[in-house]
């Protein structure tokens, strides 16, 4: 099938103040049928994007096009799309069923034709029962799901949903994961889902483009994401990665050496490698074991900083390479539960799991991924108990690092 | 336990008695005595208790025996003696034009003698005691309680056999100057409405510091002294005013035709108006400010035109700012005193100027005090009325 | 809330009592206690100008009580309040002779005994000095004044109103005229120029007929009327010529044209004849002084005296004879007293009864037609 993409954005940028660039020459197209999760921390423009795909915002300049219809001219209530806010956006003056019945009314459609509408979308989303409440007498989550049944109800082909989770409580937001996910699937809608929470997008989409300060890093499907980052950012925002950082002293086609702090680290070049280039590895914590000399290419003795056990797993912390918080996760296994803080260990991964990006961080200034983590830990509390980046797992380690310390 | 918690609840009460004496003494002590006085005129009865007492078996239409003439004679000129005739004539005067001055004749003729015949002599005295309407007046202001008051008030009179009728429409005064107020209030109030909710909206729909700066040009006026905007409005809108003399100067009008807006109804409207922009902007503003930005980009989501989406999803939720907002003004412009009286001139007085003459001028408290009633009834009727169409509880003032 | 905003229109007739309250005790403080001053309160501009120089200056230099002057626009409402207040502040006032006897009735003013009052020159007691019913119980000194109409020559080219019937004719004289803004005098005019001889004029006016007569003639110059409250407005509107022709008290006119030398006329035809007296506020803390005060403005050349200074006369017999010339210009004031035999070809004279049977009423309806 090799008709025009469902949604396709063409060199937008948009900017408010005429200096600032929210988006920056953005290209993204999204196929008829997908899932697609535009993801990235708060001011990276992926509300900005959803605002302006609705009608709600004006590119300041690009194109955005539906179908292959351009909708530059197009108000919102003629592009046909359904929309999920934020905070559901019901009208609370209004019951259940007059909420649903508000965009049928508005393009005229029968009062019986609209019965049937309203009965079936309260069913999809099993909210049948509920027509004569008003808004505050629901529950989040059925107000969530009023509010998507409102979306779907006049029967739009793309729908795009901002933050529709964030308020709700983490059962709640896993229960409704599935729901939306199924209900997407079952009616076959394009979905322009946004959020800031990776596990969220990881689990719901079928593509994920990564947002940071107003462009795009990498859009993926999750699986590629996580275990293919191409971007620093990617590597660092999703899951958790080690970062080590170093210059390229050897470069071949397969592989590079990078001298790091601690010593030289062999790693995949993702895109190709010169020597004398900045560059940082990623390697996911998981990825890591203790081992015995001999194992891995690349093994390093460390001290054991930090033990924390989560449960099914321990994060051990270590000093390594220049970087203090290096973070080994090894499986609550008999043998491993052994070790100790203060254990001088050994460590190794290999070439494979070691990605070689290019370092963005040292030439941009300030610590991105630093920002990254403080700015998810206050967005929600939820979060920050729920280790998800690297930087928020060194934080909550970091965290517990001060109250044996202080 | 259960008993410091007592302690502590009574105590919070406590704090709050201050306020309630405040009010008790500065609200509630006046408000019951302004209706008491309205129905409540025990002068005439104070002051001639005899003849009263005696009127009480007369039948209503003959003329009174010698027994009623002679505590008549005897009571006015103890009254007389005392100068404290005046009050009672006037009363009596109200009832029946002309007894005022029969009363007084009476008396001054009445000093000093001790007739054989009372009747006679009260009758030489001034002709009118021969007739059943001076003892009837003479009785009717005698009644302790009246709802004479609130008869004025109200436009009504009785007949020669005491039927309550609405006056010729000549004699008319309360009711079309009361119905003139309600009118001007609900100008006022629309005005007021159509002029303040645009702005409401754009205080609530724009960023913070430019809905600061907004709220700030709302309010000045609101803090600078009535009494100087009233005159500021004197000086625009006068004869030789400012926007007249710029009409005349861009040769709108001439200077023989230049436009009376001050001194009239518009002056009344326009300065009224401006003073109570504040009491609808505010409310409406709160209540705007509770509606999100997402709730109209929502209907225009779901595909309702601006107007679809602003009739259907944006005034009802507007309306307890609506209603909050117009029940403040129409209440404060149904009672509103100063403006009128300064700029309303001929034409722009309202129920309350008649009030304050009543209060100042001409002095009769009891009829001030049943129009006050009036009023303050028409003000229930309408709390009422909006607490069955909006319901009080949700409507939002701040 | 709704409590709060009822109190505040409720609360409007109380707030008023207390401000009066407030008011009169707050002017009266300082000056509670000056025993060896009186405050007199008069019509303000020219003739309390004129009662000043030929009353209250000589009876300081006499006695050495000081006359401290205010001014007032009539009426008892201010008397009244400051009674029932017990505040008294005011300690004589020069009042129309209705107001004086209704205030006399109802125990606003102090009693005065006729007899006390001084004799004519001849000895010829005060009571029967006085003209016939112008003196009452409470009152002391007085005088004839008169509410006529006046012009301003600049303002006619061609022909001149001569008559009360010009002053409501539009057509004949279009423009804008100056009245009082009450009840009193208004009425009579209005139904003089309707043709009612002045000596049936009450007798009408008691009819609802007769009343509706006056108010329709109102009518015909209603949107014409410009109206003033104090008695040296009119002058000063017909200086300026914002009215063509104006009602005013006849001596502020003659003060304007000897003065002033404004080009002003008076038409006496259907002048309103009225008188007023000075009387003491019941209660007053200074009664002593005010009463040496009243006795002297009683005394005819006093009396007379004021006639030097306004075209005002005396209201006792004695005194017609003593009228000279004015102080300053040496006009003889004689033909611009209102009493002048030239000057009373059609007047009618202020029924202070009947004013003081329907005042209330007529000021009451008079304010309604007035709005409407």
């Amino acid at each position: 099938m090799q008709s025009a993409p469902h949604v396709e954005f063409r060199g937008v940028s948009k900017t408010y103040d005429g200096r600032t660039m929210v988006v920056r020459d953005l290209d993204l197209r999204v196929q008829e049928g997908e899932f697609f999760t535009l993801l990235g921390p708060s001011g990276s423009g992926k509300t900005t994007c959803l605002m302006m795909l609705a009608g709600f915002e004006a590119p300041s300049s690009g194109e955005i096009r539906l179908s292959g219809r351009s909708v530059q001219h197009l108000p919102p209530r003629k592009r046909g799309i359904g929309v999920v806010f934020q905070n559901y956006a019901l009208f609370p003056h209004m019951t259940v069923r007059r909420n649903l019945a508000f965009p049928l009314e508005v393009r005229g459609i029968s009062a019986a034709s609209r019965r049937q509408r309203i009965r079936q979308a309260l069913e999809v989303v099993r909210l049948d029962g509920f027509e004569d409440r008003r808004p505050a007498e629901l529950s989040g989550g059925q107000q969530q799901r009023v509010a998507i049944a409102r979306a779907l109800v006049f029967n739009p082909s793309l729908v795009l949903m901002d933050e529709p989770l964030g308020a709700l409580d983490r059962r709640l937001r896993e229960e409704m994961q599935f729901e939306i996910r199924r209900m997407q699937q079952d009616l076959g809608v394009t979905v322009v889902y946004v959020t800031h929470d990776q596990q969220e997008a990881m689990a719901m989409s079928s593509r994920v483009a990564v947002f940071h300060r107003g462009h795009i890093q990498q859009v993926a499907a999750p699986e590629t994401l996580y275990e293919e980052p191409e971007r620093e950012f990617v590597a660092s925002f999703i899951g958790d990665n080690n970062m080590l950082r170093g210059h390229v002293r050897k470069a071949e086609r397969d592989f590079c050496d990078v001298e790091t702090p601690g010593g030289t680290v062999r790693a995949f070049p993702v895109h190709g490698c010169r020597p004398g280039d900045r560059s940082v590895l990623a390697i996911r914590p998981e990825r890591v074991s203790l081992t015995k000399p001999g194992v891995y290419t690349n093994e390093f003795e460390a001290v054991v900083e930090d033990i924390l056990f989560i449960g099914d797993h321990l994060r051990l912390r270590v000093n390594l390479c220049g970087n203090p918080n290096f973070i080994v996760k090894i499986q609550n296994t008999v043998g491993h539960s052994a070790v100790l803080e203060g254990d001088r260990v050994r460590i190794g991964w290999s070439v494979m799991d070691c990605r070689a990006l290019p370092d963005e961080e040292g030439g941009s200034g300030p610590t991105p991924v630093n920002q990254q983590g403080t700015e998810n830990r206050s967005r929600s509390a939820v979060d920050a108990g729920k280790p998800k980046t690297g930087r928020t797992n060194d934080s909550v380690l970091a965290q517990s690092h001060r109250e044996d310390g202080v | 336990m259960a008993l410091s918690l007592a302690a502590a609840r009574f105590r919070a009460a406590a704090l709050t008695l201050p306020l309630v004496a405040f009010i008790g003494v500065t609200f509630l002590a006046p408000l019951g005595t302004m209706l008491v006085r309205s129905v409540h005129e025990p002068l005439v009865a104070d002051s001639l208790p005899d003849t009263l007492a005696l009127l009480d078996e007369w039948d209503g239409t003959s003329i009174p025996g010698e027994k009623v003439f002679r505590a008549l004679g005897l009571e006015f000129q103890e009254l007389h003696k005392q100068r404290a005739l005046g009050g009672v004539a006037t009363r009596v005067n109200r009832l029946e034009t002309g007894m005022r001055s029969a009363v007084i004749r009476t008396a001054r003729k009445l000093r000093d003698v001790n007739p054989d015949s009372w009747k006679e002599a009260v009758i030489a005295a001034d002709p009118v005691w021969g007739e059943a309407k001076a003892w009837r007046a003479l009785q009717q202001s005698g009644e302790r309680y009246t709802a004479r008051h609130f008869l004025h008030a109200l436009d009504l009179g009785q007949d020669s056999v005491g039927k309550v009728v609405l006056q010729p429409p000549d004699r008319r005064i309360y009711l079309p100057l009361l119905g003139r107020t309600l009118a001007v209030s609900i100008v006022i109030t629309m005005l007021c409405l159509i002029l303040g909710y645009p702005v409401a909206y754009l205080i609530a729909n724009s960023s913070t510091s430019k809905a600061n700066l907004l709220l700030l040009l709302i309010l000045v006026p609101f803090w600078t002294s009535l009494l100087v905007r009233t005159t500021s409005w004197i000086v625009l809108l006068q004869n030789q005013g400012v926007i007249n003399d710029l009409l005349v100067a861009v040769g709108v009008t001439t200077d023989e035709t230049r436009f009376p807006m001050i001194y009239n109804m518009t002056g009344t409207l326009v300065a009224m108006t401006q003073i109570l922009l504040p009491f609808m902007v505010l409310p409406l503003y709160a209540v705007m400010r509770t509606i999100s930005p997402s709730q109209m980009r929502a209907a225009a989501a779901l595909g309702a035109t601006f107007r679809q989406a602003f009739v259907r999803v944006y005034w009802p939720q507007s309306v307890p700012g609506v209603a909050a907002g117009s029940l403040l003004v129409f209440i404060l412009s149904i009672g509103y005193y100063i403006t009128p009286a300064l700029v309303g001139g001929r034409t722009g007085q309202l129920i309350s100027n008649l009030i304050a003459y009543h209060m100042q001028q001409s002095l009769n408290w009891g009829l001030a005090a049943a129009l006050g009633a009036v009023l303050l009834g028409c003000v229930a009727l309408l709390y009422c009325l909006f607490n069955r169409l909006v319901g009080i509880e949700r409507m939002r003032f701040t | 809330m709704n409590a709060h905003h009822t109190s505040r229109i409720k609360l409007q007739g109380v707030v008023h009592a207390f401000i009066v309250a407030l008011a009169t005790h707050a002017v009266a403080a300082p000056e509670a206690v000056a025993s060896d001053s009186v405050t007199v309160v008069s019509w303000g501009g020219s003739y309390a100008e004129a009662c000043k120089k030929a009353v209250m200056d000589p009876f300081t230099i006499e006695t050495d009580i000081e006359v401290r002057l205010e001014s007032y626009n009539g009426g008892l409402a201010q008397i009244r309040a400051q009674v029932e207040t017990g505040s008294v502040h005011w300690d004589v006032v020069d009042l129309e002779f209705a107001d004086l006897v209704r205030g006399c009735d109802e125990g606003l003013l102090e009693l005065v005994d006729i007899d006390e009052l001084p004799p004519a020159a001849d000895g010829t007691p005060a009571r029967d000095d006085y003209y016939e019913g112008t003196y009452s119980e409470c009152g002391g000194g007085g005088i004839f004044y008169s509410t006529v109409y006046a012009y301003n020559n600049e303002s006619f080219a061609g022909e001149r109103p001569t008559t009360i019937e010009d002053f409501f004719d539009v057509e004949k004289f279009p423009g804008r005229r100056g009245m009082r803004r009450t009840a009193v005098g208004n009425l009579e005019f209005a139904l003089m120029a309707d043709g009612v001889p002045p000596e049936e004029v009450y007798e009408i006016l008691d009819t609802p007929e007769g009343l509706s007569r006056a108010f329709n003639k109102l009518d015909t110059i209603k949107e014409h009327i410009v109206w003033w409250e104090a008695g040296a407005q009119p002058p000063q509107m017909l200086a300026d010529q914002e009215v063509i022709m104006s009602t005013a008290y006849n001596g502020r006119i003659f003060n304007a044209q000897v003065l002033e030398q404004q080009p002003f006329t008076i038409v006496w035809d259907g002048q309103m004849l009225d008188y007023s007296q000075f009387a003491i506020v019941a209660g007053t803390p200074n009664l002593e002084a005010a009463k040496r005060f009243l006795l002297f403005a009683s005394r005819v050349e006093n009396m007379a005296a004021i006639g030097r200074y306004i075209a005002y006369s005396p209201t006792r017999r004695s005194g017609i004879d003593l009228i000279s010339t004015h102080h300053e210009t040496g006009v003889e004031m004689r033909p611009h007293m209102p009493s002048a035999p030239e000057n009373m070809g059609r007047v009618v004279r202020n029924d202070w009864e009947w004013w003081s049977d329907n005042g209330e009423e007529m000021n009451e309806r008079f304010s309604v037609w007035l709005s409407r």
